[in-house]
């Protein structure tokens, strides 16, 4: 199990949607990705992406403007 | 050939078809998917980022859209139906379609019809749609819906030059054409498939009301913003101003944001409106000279394109008379350019009445 960072900061949605899709595709199951964004617009995105495509959110935390989110693939 | 009455006769279980259907977020391929959904085909979703995707950035810009809901209508439609979405980045691409449409615009700078060709023919042509089996595409055309790219002569070619062929299936006006591989083959009840055709979207409410979806997207001219009449004339002021037909993604999200003013051939002005506008043309910075104002509260101003010492002065005035000071005899304004050097300059604003009308882009 590896942890991996992907940097979405001022791209906006879909951007950090797609970004998000695609680094996933290269983990293995288990693995976790750390997606720090800024538009807020993932916050509901992101979690939405994840449900509909059976990812988990392990956590979503909210830091001077950038949003950061821990996705289990 | 299996005929779909061989089939029912037979009464023999068939294997589960799969099928990619093309989601804008919108109602009508929401129905389309959900009607084939309802025949027992598994069913996912594409949805193509093309930069002109009215979702999201707008919203996401403008403070004063805050409060609206900022979901993803793509997204939220795979969640109603319960289907996988699959989000591919095309914005690349489609520059050749938008520059170079084979088939013409429509009312704007729209290629509609060569888009749906492109993104058909994505559809077909994903090799993981082909690998994971996938037997047909599905989409929510209905003829005559789209002057441009939804009438019946122009939905053969759609589906011939896309190299779909007849594995293109548009479940709400399947009846008015010809039976397509699925229909033929029984995976589809074409009995079960609809015929709506023109402009009127009283039928796609109703289907939309026998689901029980409420509270869908309902986009003016579809999910596109150059089926925007004043979109199109700041991209085609774009090209004029440049003298060749050409974009990158930031100039086509930039024309979404602020007023656009350009007093002379060789440059404009992109002015924000708000706070939400202003942080994002912030971000621009290191990309274009700037204006802001430091004795008054004022917009943060972009200038795109060339521009001599003169021409900053005039901007600095227009940028003024949108400030806090546009009534005070003297404005003073920073303006940096994109390698971070400045200068103060104290200027007169410009009288609303000079700012000409034809400058607005």
């Amino acid at each position: 199990m590896s942890t991996q960072t992907l940097d979405c900061r001022r791209l906006l949605c879909p951007m950090p949607v797609i970004r998000t899709q695609n680094a996933l595709k290269e983990l293995n199951d288990d693995d976790i990705l750390e997606v720090i964004c800024t538009d807020p617009g993932t916050l509901n995105d992101i979690p939405t992406w994840c449900r509909i495509n059976d990812h988990q959110v392990l956590s979503t935390e909210e830091v001077d403007n950038e949003i950061i989110f821990q996705i289990k693939k | 050939m299996t005929t779909q009455k061989s089939v029912q006769n037979t009464q023999k279980p068939q294997k589960q078809r799969k099928a990619v259907a093309l989601i804008s977020g919108g109602l009508d391929s929401l129905l389309a998917a959900k009607v084939v959904q309802e025949q027992g085909v598994h069913v996912e979703g594409i949805n193509f980022f093309t930069g002109f995707c009215v979702e999201g950035h707008t919203h996401a810009i403008r403070k004063k859209d805050k409060d609206k809901q900022k979901r993803n209508n793509a997204l939220w439609v795979a969640e109603q139906l319960g289907i996988k979405l699959h989000i591919i980045d095309i914005s690349e691409e489609y520059k050749d379609i938008v520059l170079n449409p084979k088939h013409g615009y429509g009312a704007n700078l729209n290629p509609c019809l060569d888009c749906k060709i492109f993104m058909v023919n994505q559809a077909q042509a994903w090799a993981w749609a082909e690998e994971n089996g996938f037997d047909f595409i599905i989409t929510g055309e209905v003829i005559g819906q789209r002057p441009k790219s939804q009438r019946k002569e122009t939905m053969p070619i759609i589906a011939r030059e896309s190299g779909a062929e007849d594995r293109l299936l548009r479940p709400l006006c399947a009846q008015n054409l010809m039976p397509t591989l699925p229909e033929r083959e029984g995976w589809v009840n074409r009995e079960e498939l609809y015929d709506f055709s023109g402009r009127s979207r009283k039928p796609q409410f109703e289907l939309a009301k026998k689901f029980g979806f409420e509270d869908y997207a309902q986009p003016a001219g579809g999910c596109c913003f150059l089926t925007d009449a004043n979109y199109s004339k700041k991209l085609a002021d774009l090209w004029d101003a440049r003298g060749e037909r050409r974009y990158e993604l930031d100039d086509i999200m930039l024309l979404k944001v602020g007023r656009h003013i350009r007093p002379k051939k060789n440059f404009k002005l992109i002015v924000s409106r708000e706070e939400g506008e202003n942080n994002f043309l912030r971000g621009y910075k290191k990309q274009f000279t700037s204006i802001h104002t430091v004795s008054h509260g004022g917009p943060l101003t972009l200038l795109d394109g060339e521009f001599n010492k003169d021409d900053i002065k005039l901007a600095a005035q227009i940028a003024a008379r949108y400030s806090g000071g546009k009534h005070a005899d003297h404005v003073t304004v920073q303006v940096e350019n994109y390698q971070g050097s400045s200068f103060v300059m104290d200027i007169e604003p410009m009288p609303a009445e000079d700012v000409k009308q034809e400058w607005h882009v």
